[in-house]
């Protein structure tokens, strides 16, 4: 378990254990300073079971208002840094005000959570889950230790899923038609499609899918928006002539996406783009941008 | 260009140390199982490939190496799936990859061991393939790409009584995968074309026919498969790989691919299937050398036939020739461009495809000559060699095949095309007729196959229009019409009537010879009419008709007009001859008056054309000589003959030729054969003129050269004497030869006779001859008894 190594050493140690801690599948998570931990998985409405354990250190007694165990769900801007915003706040009293002479277990339970965002983190947000143990103290302060989580939310298949069929191009230069088979792709699915080409008269060079990330936070004036380019994939090497038609077969396992978030709490939005780019000879770009959508299905494996 | 060479060999080498280095990443990979490596290094090193940098020809260099490398990891990828790495996984895998090249040769790579895992059909993971490289439309790497592809599929096919034949992969998805990547490629390599600017094109070109072996690569294979039968082939390959030939209109690819057909797929398609093959033919694009293909084509059915007898029904069968001419028509009225040259060459092709297949049809020969002609009129005399050659070829080949003039004369067609050369060529094409009469001993023996035969000769025979003969080499020409003579002796018929019908078309042609030839035309056929006299002297001269037919005072008629033609020449000198031998013959046949003619005219042209005095010395031998021989003549016709030789003799300019001749004379006046012919008197009355002629010679000599000359001439006229004394002639006497040759032998050892040994020597074995005969004994040894010496 984790240990909030302070700058002087605490008068005890507290430890967050969950109950199917062992069985509980674990996921990666980036932390601020960069490291990768492994934390706990959970969706919505399961019970979050566990104990806390405070330790007081060497015999030494701890004085305390009372502990606590909290668990939050908080998005956070980068550009507002500490402004946490706590859409989701649940509290177990563990303790009242008291003395603590020796180490002692508290049992805590959350039941049926209501965790309806996922864990994300992207360029100027994150979503988080954590469960924060807080020993409080008189005149100094309080004792506290967190627990991240991480949360994901399973969608079923969308009832419909229409294909995405468009043709576009330039006047008497490039007309092309292209197609994707589905406009929702679940994050391990595969994007199916051709590209037909009813116009050539640019000398192409090369034909790229990308996939793109557009992450939308604030409101108003102050909307931040950061696009970044999750995939590179080349389609087509070469010129095509008139006539030609591009298979397209694109794995999305391989890359880091998430499901598409509508205006979560209000705060940010996480949408996704296929963009299909045509390069000419002299460089130059031709592209369109498509929205798909994005959901979590839940693996059966 | 130096440069760009240089540039090129130092981009080749980088593109080769960059695919090393990340090879050897790949091969650590391997050894140690590492999956992710082995995929990210194999996708590096690829990357090489996608160069645009490399000529064709170096970017092979490197697709070998990437494929040698792809080799290991195959061989890594099927003990993966041995391991129980899911082969449909690693499928999914490689296919992460974020270039499309890379992607795409590892994809076939792993698809190659999907097929073998037999995990799913073969025909998916063929389709799934050929499809997904559409990615690639740069020309050289997809052609590559492709070729890879089709390499290694090659041994996977579904084909009949593969192992990856089965209820759902039939032959027919194997036929449909190659098609299908036959047709990319060849889009691909068409493509490559009308790329890049307009003056390379001809290195473009160059580089395309380095790659065209990738794309008829696919054809082979198709052609190799157990399961494309004739009725697939009929039904499915060849329309699709046609339409696909055709739709391109492209020159090169079309050329190419059409002889590729034709090469890999097996004859007897190509005949059940000769219609739909050759119908494509006039679609092609107007600039292909489509007489090179179908020469191809028909060379290869020819060849067929010739395998074996069993498989020439089957000719008849389809009508191949039919279809054939009907396609090489429509070709040629669909090129409007195609030079004489090619029609020609297709001509030729067909003719000999003809003469394989249907050696007994003289009409289908007839009939593709007779189109070669309808091509020709429409363009004149041929000036170009190349035409002219295969002309010469088309014509040669009846004539090898049939090894026998008289088939090839039936051919109403065949000298309209000769027409058609040059007259140099007509002239050699003339000679190669001759010379397989000559090497075949080939007898012509009707007047009207001569006519045929003269009629394709004609170069030879006669001037044509327009030739020049200062360009003409003298010893060709003597050459050409030495031919022509020796020609004659293979016109021959039995039949003297024929015969006669013979020799009068050869004269006739040979009459419009002009005066250059006739002196090598006339003697042959003077020779040939007097064979057939002779003939017809040898048979029972009642037995034929008089009038009607081939009598031989008819043909000395017919003689005597001919070698009259020689006059224009002139060429009296050979007429003289002639006419001497023709009154020889007439003399044989006891046909006075015609022999007196023959005389007649052999004086007057001794008298009037014969000015040169070595010549007439010549003349005058043989007109004596041959006089002595006749016996037809009453006394009158030969007293008026001999007379006139007796006459010309004493008029010639040299003394000793005038002694000569008038001992020569001598001989006139007495045949021993002929009791008639005995006049003694005039045989010495001769031999003393010519004595008397020798020493005028002799004083000729000492007067004007200070000296006597030799004594031959007397040694010559003792000879005579001695002859004479033999044969009984009385008026010969032992005196008379005393006396010759007391003078002689002064003559020999006074002081101004010049030495002479041949004279001496002569003289001396005359002497001995006397004495040998004085010797011998018996009759004439007593005549010779008085004689001293």
């Amino acid at each position: 378990m984790n240990f909030l190594v302070g700058a002087f050493k605490p008068p005890c140690n507290i430890s967050i254990s969950l109950a199917d801690g062992r069985t509980r599948k674990q996921v990666p998570l980036k932390k601020e300073n960069g490291q990768t931990v492994k934390v706990p998985l959970f969706q919505s409405q399961e019970n979050i079971v566990g104990e806390v354990v405070i330790e007081p250190t060497q015999g030494k007694k701890v004085e305390h208002t009372g502990v606590k165990i909290e668990l939050l769900g908080q998005i956070e801007m980068y550009f507002d840094r500490g402004n946490f915003y706590d859409f989701s706040s649940l509290v177990r009293e563990l303790d009242v005000p008291g003395e603590l002479y020796e180490t002692k277990t508290y049992p805590f339970e959350f039941s049926t959570v209501e965790m309806p965002y996922e864990s994300y983190s992207g360029i100027n947000v994150r979503l988080r889950y954590i469960l924060k143990v807080t020993v409080g103290r008189n005149f100094v302060s309080n004792i506290v230790e967190y627990q991240d989580f991480v949360v994901h939310n399973y969608t079923p298949p969308p009832s419909i899923n229409n294909s995405i069929k468009m043709e576009v191009g330039i006047e008497d230069c490039l007309h092309i038609e292209f197609e994707y088979s589905k406009s929702k792709y679940h994050l391990k699915d595969v994007i199916i499609g051709k590209i037909y080409f009813l116009v050539v008269r640019i000398k192409m060079k090369n034909m790229e899918l990308e996939i793109r990330r557009r992450e939308s936070t604030g409101s108003g004036p102050n909307t931040y928006v950061e696009t970044e380019t999750l995939a590179k994939f080349e389609l087509m090497d070469g010129a095509p002539v008139r006539g030609e038609s591009i298979p397209i077969r694109l794995f999305l396992s391989p890359y880091e996406l998430t499901p598409t978030y509508h205006n979560i709490n209000n705060k940010f939005s996480v949408k996704y783009f296929l963009n299909l780019v045509l390069v000419d000879d002299e460089d130059r770009r031709y592209f369109k941008q498509q929205e798909i959508t994005v959901y979590r299905l839940l693996e059966t494996s | 260009m130096v440069e760009r060479a240089e540039d090129e060999e130092k981009w080749l080498a980088a593109g080769i140390a960059g695919l090393q280095q990340n090879a050897f990443y790949m091969h650590r990979a391997l050894d140690s199982n590492n999956l992710r490596d082995a995929l990210k290094y194999s996708a590096q090193m690829l990357s090489e490939l996608r160069t645009s940098r490399l000529s064709p020809h170096k970017y092979y260099e490197l697709y070998m190496r990437a494929f040698d490398e792809l080799r290991k990891l195959e061989m890594f990828f099927k003990e993966e799936a041995r391991r129980g790495c899911s082969i449909i996984d690693l499928y999914e895998l490689v296919q992460h990859a974020g270039n499309i090249l890379p992607r795409l040769y590892l994809l076939c790579t792993v698809g190659s061991v999907y097929i073998k895992s037999k995990e799913a059909p073969a025909k998916d993971v063929l389709k799934d393939l050929v499809e997904m490289c559409r990615g690639i439309q740069h020309p050289v790497r997809g052609l590559f790409l492709r070729s890879y592809l089709s390499q290694v599929s090659r041994d996977k096919l579904p084909d009949i009584g593969s192992e990856y034949e089965g209820d759902a992969d039939t032959v027919v998805d194997a036929v449909e995968f190659l098609l299908q990547n036959f047709t990319e490629m060849n889009k691909l390599w068409v493509r490559m074309q009308h790329q890049g600017p307009a003056r390379e094109k001809e290195k473009r070109e160059k580089e395309r026919s380095e790659l065209r072996d990738l794309v008829g690569k696919n054809l082979h294979v198709l052609g190799q498969l157990e399961g494309v039968d004739l009725d697939m082939y009929k039904e499915t390959v060849l329309p699709r790989v046609l339409e696909q030939v055709v739709n391109c209109k492209d020159e090169i690819a079309q050329f190419y691919l059409m002889d590729c057909i034709i090469q890999v797929f097996p004859d007897e398609y190509h005949l059940q299937t000769l219609e739909t093959l050759l119908g494509a033919c006039p679609q092609l694009q107007p600039s292909v050398d489509i007489k090179t293909v179908l020469s191809q084509l028909m060379e290869r059915l020819s060849n067929y036939a010739a395998s074996s007898a069993e498989v020439l029904p089957e000719f008849l069968q389809v009508e191949a020739f039919s279809k054939l001419s009907n396609a090489i028509w429509k070709v040629i009225e669909a090129q409007v461009d195609m030079p004489i040259f090619g029609a020609v060459t297709l001509y030729s092709s067909l003719l000999t495809f003809t003469l394989h297949v249907h050696p007994d049809r003289l009409d289908y020969v007839d009939q593709v000559l007779g189109a070669c002609v309808t091509k020709l009129s429409s363009a004149g005399k041929l000036e170009d060699s190349k035409s002219t050659k295969q002309i010469v070829a088309l014509l040669s080949a009846p004539l090898e095949k049939y090894n026998d003039i008289v088939t090839v004369l039936k051919l109403s067609n065949y000298p309209r095309v000769m027409e058609y050369l040059d007259n140099r060529t007509n002239k050699v094409m003339a000679i190669v007729i001759i010379q397989s009469i000559m090497k075949n001993k080939t007898c012509i023996a009707t007047a009207e196959k001569v006519e045929a035969l003269f009629e394709l000769i004609k170069g030879l025979i006669k001037d044509l229009d327009g030739d020049l003969h200062d360009e003409l080499d003298d010893e060709d020409f003597k050459e050409e019409q030495n031919s022509v003579a020796r020609l004659i002796q293979m016109l021959y018929s039995d039949d003297p009537d024929e015969m006669l019908q013979i020799i009068c078309a050869v004269r006739k042609h040979f009459l419009t010879g002009g005066p250059q030839r006739l002196p090598y035309t006339i003697p042959p056929l003077v020779f040939s009419s007097l064979k057939l006299i002779r003939k017809l002297q040898g048979q029972d001269e009642n037995v034929v008709g008089e009038e009607a037919s081939a009598s031989p005072k008819k043909i000395f008629q017919l003689l005597n007009q001919t070698i009259e033609a020689l006059s224009v020449v002139p060429a009296s000198e050979l007429a003289l001859r002639l006419y001497l031998q023709c009154a020889e013959a007439a003399n044989d046949c006891d046909l006075e008056p015609v022999a007196y003619e023959f005389f007649t005219q052999a004086y007057i042209l001794y008298e009037e054309e014969i000015a040169d005095s070595k010549a007439q010395v010549t003349a005058l031998h043989l007109i004596v000589g041959t006089l002595q021989r006749m016996h037809v003549f009453g006394v009158e016709n030969r007293d008026t003959l001999t007379h006139k030789a007796t006459g010309y003799s004493a008029k010639l300019l040299k003394k000793p030729d005038q002694c000569r001749a008038v001992y020569a004379c001598s001989h006139l006046f007495w045949v021993d054969d002929q009791d008639s012919i005995r006049d003694g008197e005039r045989v010495l009355l001769c031999l003393k003129r010519a004595l008397r002629i020798a020493n005028a010679a002799q004083q000729m000599a000492n007067v004007t050269r200070g000296s006597s000359g030799s004594a031959t001439l007397f040694v010559e006229i003792l000879n005579k004497y001695l002859y004479f004394f033999e044969k009984g002639n009385p008026q010969i006497t032992i005196a008379a030869i005393q006396s010759l040759i007391e003078l002689i032998t002064t003559e020999i050892q006074s002081d101004t006779m010049s030495q002479d040994p041949a004279a001496d020597a002569f003289f001396a074995s005359t002497l001995r001859y006397i004495q040998f005969q004085k010797q011998k004994g018996g009759a004439l040894a007593e005549k010779y008894e008085s004689i001293k010496v």
